[in-house]
């Protein structure tokens, strides 16, 4: 294995860079699939049938609560990959679990604000503009859980094995993850809520 | 559920279907027991991460598909070979050519390209392997699953029927109650994530893995080809994966994005269909140029002609087709400035396209051409494009589209493109490639009449039908009266599709044959070729490249005949390569019972595939394989073995 020792950990092997440019690849297309769902969103927004409109349902409170804990996730996740570059598996465990629980309590947030919309009678059958709206939240909170189990099964690996050439390389490329769903959250905000409530 | 909800009944054809399907499998069960080949096929086949037998895998599933599919042609021909006929019923013939399409691009053109890209793109980039083998082998799987799927829909609950496009409203909940759309929304998400893995598997691959000196701007033309074609993958795939899942939504969950009441749109479905769909074309198209670049070169003993002007012809294909798809519905009531701006996009594309042929021909000329099958196929390629091409730039007209719309000219137009521009580059590689695969070339003599059959039997097919499109028979049409005057030429395209359909049964008996009879090549270079996968030996060992080779230029493997100069320098080290695995395979079978379940709404099973999936992901991740090492001893005999060479 041909190691270059000039770059982070998880850079070092060629299997290792090979990753993180297939990850940011991955991404790319990451960005077309939620490109498509806010183009989906943004063409039947206005089209409530007989259901309620983006006014009526948005509630700022929740929403304003989930950015919050979600922009506050990116970071602390940021500061694990800052730990393990510095090699200090202790506190890049406890920014972890900082991330993840954040992140729970995101989802918390979210399945709350679906059932309130449910029992207003604003179901994903109810018009177009729902169906669109509850699939594209649903979609990023989908990737939010999905995180959540990464997050925890990497979490695991590297209480048992440390920072090695393997987890660093797994570390970095799930940061990559939870920063890409902190921006598609902000065009979220902006596009769904900001843009509903106005 | 009852039992004749559940299969398919009530007609002849399907009980012979199932009777057959069902003999198959027992067929295939007994042989391998009595053979005891259970265990070779685990170990070699179903286990592998190596890119050829991948690659091969493909090429089976592709060819399989490709008499699936024609079947499927054959019986609509005979449907339509006379008017009034009553051999199928229009419900019937709706899944006929329903099924029909989406085997044939889906199912048959994709992956047979993306079985020949598996075998011979590391190669070509002197690579060892690909970037993910392992992700490599789950690509295959989710094809295979998806494939599947959708072919058990026509004895299992009933097929798709709404065509290939599944326009809305006609594919919903209200107007094709059977499952047969939820196998449609399964099944291509299915495969269609296995594509989408695959991109990226091949974007690491060719631009991280080349051996040294390889740069961009010297890559063989299939290997551009490639790359250029699974960017498109990798932009466009995610737009299907949206529409299917929306449809899945609207279908399984009473969601109300394409319904006509509660504010949701059909339209949307036809455009996000088709943002998918015309890049979709292109990426069957464009490896298949790039096969052609490589033929035509090699038979031609000279460097293809403008090599630069191939690649930025590509390049500007590529971009073009994301900005073309509305052509595909101007009569669907947009307005003359949105037509005008999708007909002069979809015109343009042209130019690039006849850079591309005029390119081929000036590669062609003065040429020492040597007429093997693949280089057939590749010049009659150039004449019959060119017709489908003609017919193309005629569609695009948005004003003169309203006369030929949802006609048999449409149909004669795409087959005219598809066939010579991805089946004919398909099969010309396959002939080209094999003995890198086999070590044997195919029997040439078998090959030509087979060629010429297929050839001169597709124009028969087809080329009545541009006529009887312009005198106004519709696609999509299960019978005609007598009035109308279609008879005549419908049975010409009849006749002309059974020398089609006896020309690919040729095809298979040439290969048959050659497996038992061809004599086995002793040289790596059975064509006398230009590019790196000729330098090694055939069939191809697992590590490919015992010596990674340097390039300094075009062609290097050419070059390096014309100079004596060697490609590769040093001795032998040990090999590192991956083991080989059962898991992509077990969860290709997850996920296909896991769509099988959905598409019949059983939710409890659903999530417990659902899950394990998720347990098949932890349980890869949780996995410490560092592969093996091949030892110099074993490299050495292996080449010498291979190059025929005395120890
Ligand atoms: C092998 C001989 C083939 C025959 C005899 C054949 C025949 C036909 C016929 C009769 C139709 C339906 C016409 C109608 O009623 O609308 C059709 C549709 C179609 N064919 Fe083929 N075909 C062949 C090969 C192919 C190949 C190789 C491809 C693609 C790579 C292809 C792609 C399609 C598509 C996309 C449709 C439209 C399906 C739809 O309307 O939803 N065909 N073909
Ligand atoms: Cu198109």
């Amino acid at each position: 294995m041909k190691l270059d020792n000039t770059l982070p950990l998880e850079y070092q092997s060629e299997e290792n860079s090979n990753r993180i440019l297939g990850f940011w690849l991955f991404l790319g297309a990451e960005i077309v699939l939620f490109s498509t769902l806010f183009a989906v969103y943004l063409t039947l927004w206005t089209r409530t049938g007989n259901g309620p409109d983006a006014k009526e349902i948005f509630e700022l409170g929740p929403v304003l609560i989930e950015t919050f804990v979600l922009l506050t996730s990116s970071f602390t996740c940021g500061l694990a990959i800052h730990s393990m570059r510095l090699g200090l598996k202790k506190p890049a465990m406890v920014f972890f679990s900082i991330t993840l629980l954040l992140g729970l309590v995101f989802l918390g947030v979210e399945i709350t604000e679906f059932v309130t919309y449910v029992n207003e009678g604003a179901t994903l059958q109810t018009s177009a503009f729902l169906s669109s709206l509850f699939v594209l939240l649903g979609t990023h909170g989908l990737h939010v859980f999905m995180g959540l189990l990464w997050g925890g099964g990497l979490m695991l690996q590297i209480r048992r094995e440390g920072f090695t050439l393997e987890t660093s390389n797994k570390s970095f490329i799930f940061s990559l993850y939870w920063h890409f769903l902190d921006v598609v959250w902000i065009f979220i905000f902006s596009f769904v809520y900001l843009k509903g409530l106005m | 559920m009852k039992w004749d909800e559940f299969f398919v009944t009530g007609e002849p054809m399907i009980y012979g279907a199932m009777a057959s399907i069902v003999l198959a499998s027992l067929a295939i069960v007994v042989g391998l027991t009595y053979f005891k080949k259970w265990g070779y096929l685990w170990r070699e086949w179903l286990t592998t991460v190596d890119h050829k037998k991948i690659g091969i895998m493909y090429i089976i599933a592709a060819l399989l598909m490709l008499f699936r599919g024609g079947m499927d042609g054959l019986l609509m021909r005979a449907q339509l070979a006379v008017p009034e006929n009553g051999l199928l019923d229009a419900q019937h013939y709706n899944e006929i050519f329903t099924t029909h399409g989406l085997i044939m691009i889906l199912f048959m053109a994709m992956p047979f390209v993306i079985g020949l890209m598996n075998v011979v793109v590391p190669l070509q980039i002197g690579a060892r392997d690909v970037a993910f083998p392992r992700l490599n082998a789950v690509s295959f799987w989710l094809f295979f699953a998806g494939a599947m799927l959708l072919n058990i829909s026509f004895v299992i609950g009933g097929s798709p029927d709404a065509g290939w496009t599944a326009y809305f409203p006609l594919a919903s909940i209200e107007l094709s109650p059977t499952v047969g759309n939820n196998y449609y929304s399964i099944a291509l998400q299915i495969a269609g994530i296995g594509t989408l893995l695959t991109s990226v598997n091949f974007l690491v691959t060719i631009l991280k893995m080349r051996a040294p000196g390889m740069k961009l701007m010297r890559m063989p033309m299939f290997t551009w080809s490639v790359l250029i074609t699974n960017v498109i993958i990798l932009f466009a795939f995610p737009v299907l994966t949206v529409s299917l899942a929306l449809m899945m939504f609207d279908r399984m969950f009473g969601a109300q994005f394409f319904t006509m009441a509660n504010g949701g749109m059909d339209m949307l479905w036809a455009n996000l269909f088709w943002v998918w769909g015309h890049p979709e074309v292109y990426i069957v198209i464009l490896p298949a140029f790039g096969i052609y670049s490589e033929i035509i070169s090699t038979f031609s003993r000279k460097n293809l002609y403008g090599y630069k002007s191939m690649v930025y012809s590509m390049v500007v294909i590529s971009l073009l087709s994301f900005l073309v798809w509305a052509h595909h519905f101007y009569t669907m009531g947009h307005g003359v400035t949105v037509n005008g701006f999708f007909s002069i996009s979809t015109m343009a594309i042209a130019v690039p396209t006849g850079v591309k042929i005029f390119n081929w021909l000036f590669t062609l000329r003065k040429g020492k051409i040597e007429f093997t099958t693949p280089m057939l196929y590749s010049l009659a390629f150039i004449p019959i494009f060119t017709i489908g091409g003609v017919t193309g730039v005629m569609l695009a007209m948005a004003s003169a589209d309203y006369q030929y719309h949802n006609t048999m000219f449409l149909v004669a137009h795409f087959h005219y493109v598809l066939i010579p521009g991805t089946v004919f580059a398909v099969l010309a590689g396959f002939y080209y490639w094999f003995p890198k695969m086999f070590g044997f070339r195919l029997n040439d003599r078998q090959g030509k009449r087979a060629f010429w059959l297929i050839a001169v039997s597709f124009n028969v097919t087809f080329l009545p039908l541009f006529f009887l499109g312009l005198k106004g028979m519709t696609r999509r049409t299960y019978t005609y009266s007598a009035e109308t005057g279609f008879g005549p030429l419908n049975m010409i395209a009849s006749i002309g599709a059974i020398g089609l359909a006896l020309g690919f049964v040729y095809l298979v008996y040439n290969i048959y044959w050659s497996f038992r009879y061809a004599k086995r090549d002793t040289t790596n270079d059975p064509w006398d070729a230009r590019t790196l996968e000729w330098s090694i030996p055939s069939p191809v060992p697992e590590y490919n490249f015992a010596l990674i080779p340097k390039v300094n230029g075009l062609d290097p493997f050419w070059e390096s005949k014309k100079t004596g100069q060697p490609l590769t320098e040093g001795e032998y080290e040990e090999i590192h390569m991956p083991n080989n695995s059962g898991q992509p395979f077990i969860l290709g079978m997850i996920f296909m019972a896991f769509g099988f379940c959905m598409v019949f709404s059983w939710w409890v099973p659903s999530i417990i595939f659902g899950i394990g999936i998720v347990i098949m992901l932890a349980v890869r991740s949780f996995e410490r394989d560092h592969g093996r090492h091949i030892s110099v001893k074993e490299i050495r005999e292996t080449e010498q073995r291979l190059r025929g060479e005395q120890s």
